[in-house]
């Protein structure tokens, strides 16, 4: 009964952080609070003889995802401006209360399955179920990190190689987007040019 | 004293399914692009304890855990791509407003 008192503490936890992280008006306050939920699943992950999967869910939720957050905030600007939604909030509500019903309901069947185990039993069976029964799914899951790392480099690359072309200020309009300095200078030697061809007849004349 | 619903396994599946209400909420709510990203890592944190809870009580402990350690990498990289798009459309932009954005062309 103590673990179920402590379960509960978790979960009200986990749950009041979502809200907050959902309300707060900043983000970076927001993205702490995430990294808090992250780490009380977990806790609770870890209770649940589920070691390996609490490892990777501290290293990846509350590490690498946060730095990626602060990193984008950092980018973007710590503007949490949220403007009202399109869906009304009473609409938001009755919808949010009857998905929760229906995973209720649905999830009910689960109450009073055998559970628990041996956690060495659990970790091994992980183990052989993962590189041996499963292992199309680690092939998938080295085939998404390779492709979302491609996918990040090449969407953030873009910008730079577009800023660093120049070419963006032929179709854009002028002063919203930073110009760089070759193109500013490849701007001031054409003009030079320009004038240069009408100077020299004079001199000759 | 305590009734006999009050299992770790109810007290569980109640904080999932709050976390799940949470997460749903905030992602019919929100127009920022950054906190869709964050409101879709709660829900993704509640499907991988409800995957990790259903292969324990169902006996089938690896597998629940191999599913949410396959779930867990694939929603980092939606957070990842989804951080990266939020750069991008800021950069081009000057919003991160989803709604603004789907109005805008170029």
């Amino acid at each position: 009964m103590e673990m179920s008192w402590l379960y509960l503490v978790l979960c009200v936890g986990a749950v009041i952080c979502a809200y907050r992280a959902m309300r707060t008006t900043r983000i970076l306050v927001a993205t702490l609070y995430l990294a808090c939920i992250s780490a009380i699943v977990s806790i609770m992950l870890y209770m649940l003889k589920a070691y390996q999967v609490a490892a990777i869910e501290l290293s990846v939720g509350a590490g690498l995802v946060t730095v990626l957050l602060v990193y984008a905030i950092s980018v973007i600007g710590d503007d949490a401006y949220d403007p009202a939604s399109i869906i009304p909030k009473p609409l938001a509500i009755v919808v949010t209360l009857a998905a929760a019903l229906l995973m209720g309901v649905l999830a009910l069947p689960l109450v009073g399955l055998s559970g628990g185990g041996d956690a060495a039993t659990a970790i091994v069976s992980m183990r052989s179920v993962l590189w041996q029964q499963r292992a199309l799914d680690v092939w998938i899951q080295m085939v998404l990190i390779f492709s979302g790392v491609m996918g990040m480099l090449g969407l953030l690359a873009e910008g730079k190689s577009r800023q660093r072309s120049g070419l963006h200020t032929l179709t854009e309009i002028k002063g919203q987007v930073p110009q760089s300095q070759e193109y500013v200078q490849a701007n001031q030697t054409s003009l030079a040019e320009k004038t240069a061809p009408q100077a020299s007849p004079e001199g000759k004349a | 004293m305590n009734p006999e619903w009050f299992t770790p396994q109810n007290v569980i599946l109640a904080g999932i399914i709050g976390l799940m209400a949470v997460g749903l909420y905030g992602l019919l709510i929100t127009r920022n692009l950054i906190k869709i990203v964050m409101v879709l890592q709660i829900m993704v944190k509640a499907a991988v304890l409800a995957l990790v809870l259903a292969g324990q009580a169902s006996g089938r402990a690896g597998t629940g855990q191999s599913l949410a350690a396959t779930v867990i990498v694939a929603d980092t990289m939606v957070a990842v791509v989804g951080l990266a798009l939020a750069i991008q459309i800021r950069r081009r932009f000057n919003t991160v407003d989803v709604s603004e954005v789907s109005t805008l062309k170029g």
